[in-house]
């Protein structure tokens, strides 16, 4: 059994520790908003965030992960109440299929949070491990500059403080 | 205490050389070099078409956009921080705008800075500009990639100023720093060898200065002599030895080496990583005539024929050992390798099916030191926009310190015979401290 905390909550999941965090989310913990895409650490669908920094979670095999803190796009807001990045992405309709946008929103948390004032080329290199094949992009842009200013509206002391 | 004592001699080292470079500057009274009168920019049409193309060439055999560039800047306006052991110094701007750039200077300005790192105002330039190999190139070239430079569009671009720390900021130091190190003259080709092999030397030493990275360099930054392209660094990444002391389990040949040279990989050695990858880029435009002759002359300096390692069974396809034949029991770095490794490297992944070499046949895996590994762990060969080219992921934000080192520690147990490499974590701190480069 090897334990992992997820969105907070703590879990032991019966697996080998090759296991890719992709699978013993979406097979174990029914967290299935990654995406399995490449599988190769290619395209960035199945983005997760691990102690603030994006990763592929298809080529982070779980032994690495006792200790550390996973968040996925479960953790960011429901469907109810999204958080102020899924909402950016939903205002702006930033998905076409879908299936890359999980990874892009966390994609983007994790790079508003070190950066909450980001430049166009900040986002775009921010961004840039992640593909979209419906070719969303500008919209994907959009929702990115959109989170960053709903962020900083929300946080003026600590936008100001950068 | 055994590590600062050493660095404590280093500066020793470093304070004497610095007062013997002074006063050879000094005495040679050649500190003071006159300014060059400014010219009006030249027009276009001044210049062939012809000579343009080959100054084209020449730049990308030079690559001088890989300095020039800063990251996602205009190419050749500057701005790129180059880290060297003394401080920062930032490539300038080397478009033809006047009150920025070049556009200035006249051939003979841009000769004398070229030749003997002076620039049109007669201030000494850093030796990052590699004018110790360029001083080697002919006239013809040299007014080619003038006429090349001459002619990009004018970018109006200030680089920042260097940092570097004292004394190395007082520039007239390298005065004494040429007397030591800077050797007049013109390459000469040898009279033994063919025209290609001769053109090829002519390219790698006073054009392309694969020295600058490949080459060791002594304390005050100079590549060290007698140790030409015997490996070295670049910008922290491992550059390996270009000649006997290769450590790739296959030998290059010219044809393996054209190819990974224009195309950034070759099946029997692996992917061009690190500031390796834009040099490769800037080479796919050149005519292959010269990467060829660069090749020739490269592999010339290589150990020939395989060299298969001892007492390890041999494949058909590379004639060197099978690594699915070694098993090393190390369960933390099996789940490391298996889960974040295996999808592309493992022995039946896709990509591994698609033609890409065992990590067996890998330089870094084979290298002295494990800094090429790690710094591929850490950084991958991220995307490149507007170059085709391998890829692989960065795994700094996932991976420690700790489990990094774990990691290396196991592919070079599994995939060389070499012995283990020593003190493996702090080379990934320090490659962490550093940070990717380009």
């Amino acid at each position: 059994m090897i334990k992992l905390t997820v969105n907070g909550q703590e879990h032991a999941v019966d697996a080998e520790p090759d296991t890719p965090l992709l699978y013993v989310l979406r097979n174990d913990l029914g967290l299935n908003g990654a995406k399995f895409g490449c599988g190769l650490g290619q395209c960035g669908a199945c983005t997760v965030i691990v102690d603030g920094a994006a990763v592929f979670s298809c080529l982070t095999p779980i032994a690495l992960l006792p200790g550390r803190q996973v968040t996925t796009i479960e953790g960011l807001g429901t469907e109810d109440a999204p958080g102020p990045v899924q909402r950016a992405f939903m205002t702006e309709q930033a998905a076409q299929c879908g299936y890359c946008i999980a990874g892009m929103v966390m994609r983007a948390q994790a790079l508003l949070a070190h950066t909450p004032d980001p430049s166009e080329q900040e986002i775009r290199d921010g961004l840039n491990p992640n593909l979209c094949r419906c070719g969303t992009h500008m919209r994907i842009l959009a929702a990115v500059r959109r989170a960053a200013s709903s962020l900083r509206a929300a946080a003026p002391t600590k936008a100001a403080a950068q | 205490m055994a590590q600062s004592a050493r660095i404590r001699l280093h500066r020793y080292v470093v304070v004497a050389v610095v007062i013997l470079a002074v006063a050879a500057g000094a005495a040679g009274a050649i500190a003071w070099r006159p300014s060059m009168p400014p010219i009006a920019p030249p027009d276009r049409a001044s210049f062939a078409e012809t000579e343009v193309a080959r100054g084209a060439a020449l730049a990308a055999l030079g690559d001088c956009a890989a300095c020039h560039t800063a990251e996602n800047g205009r190419p050749y306006t500057g701005g790129r921080g180059i880290p060297t052991p003394f401080g920062i110094v930032y490539a300038t701007n080397i478009t033809p705008d006047p009150a920025t750039g070049i556009g200035h200077w006249s051939l003979d300005a841009f000769r004398r800075a070229m030749r003997d790192g002076i620039d049109r105002a007669g201030r000494h330039l850093y030796p990052v500009l590699p004018y110790p190999h360029f001083t080697r190139a002919t006239d013809d070239d040299i007014a080619a990639m003038y006429a090349f430079l001459m002619t990009r569009a004018p970018v109006q671009q200030k680089a920042p100023a260097n940092a570097l720390t004292f004394p190395f900021n007082w520039r007239p130091l390298l005065a004494g720093w040429n007397v030591l190190f800077l050797r007049p003259g013109m390459w000469r080709p040898d009279p033994s060898k063919d025209a290609e092999w001769n053109h090829g030397a002519y390219l790698v030493e006073a054009i392309s200065h694969c020295g600058a990275c490949h080459t060791p360099h002594n304390l005050l930054g100079a590549e060290q002599g007698g140790q030409a392209l015997a490996g070295g660094e670049a910008e922290g990444w491992y550059a390996p030895p270009l000649q006997a002391g290769s450590p790739a389990p296959v030998s290059w040949n010219a044809d393996a080496l054209a190819t990974y040279l224009r195309t950034g990989f070759d099946a029997g050695h692996g992917a061009a990583a690190g500031p390796m990858a834009p040099v490769t880029h800037q080479l796919a435009t050149v005519p292959d005539a010269d990467v060829h002759t660069i090749a020739v002359y490269v592999a010339s300096l290589m150990p020939s024929g395989p060299t298969p390692q001892a007492g390890t069974p041999q494949t058909a396809a590379t004639g060197l050992a099978n690594p699915a034949a070694r098993s090393v029991a190390d369960p933390q770095a099996l789940a490391i390798f298996n889960g974040a490794c295996g999808a592309c490297h493992g022995a039946d992944a896709p990509m591994t099916r698609a033609g890409a070499p065992s990590l067996a046949l890998g330089t870094a895996v084979n290298a002295p030191t494990s800094r090429g590994v790690v710094d591929m762990i850490l950084h991958g060969l991220p995307w490149r926009e507007g170059h085709a080219g391998p890829y692989m992921p960065a795994f700094s934000a996932v991976l420690t310190d700790a489990q990094v080192a774990v990691l290396a520690t196991y592919l070079r147990a599994r995939y060389s015979d070499r012995p283990p490499w020593q003190d493996v974590e702090a080379t990934v701190q320090a490659a962490r401290r550093q940070g990717g480069g380009t």
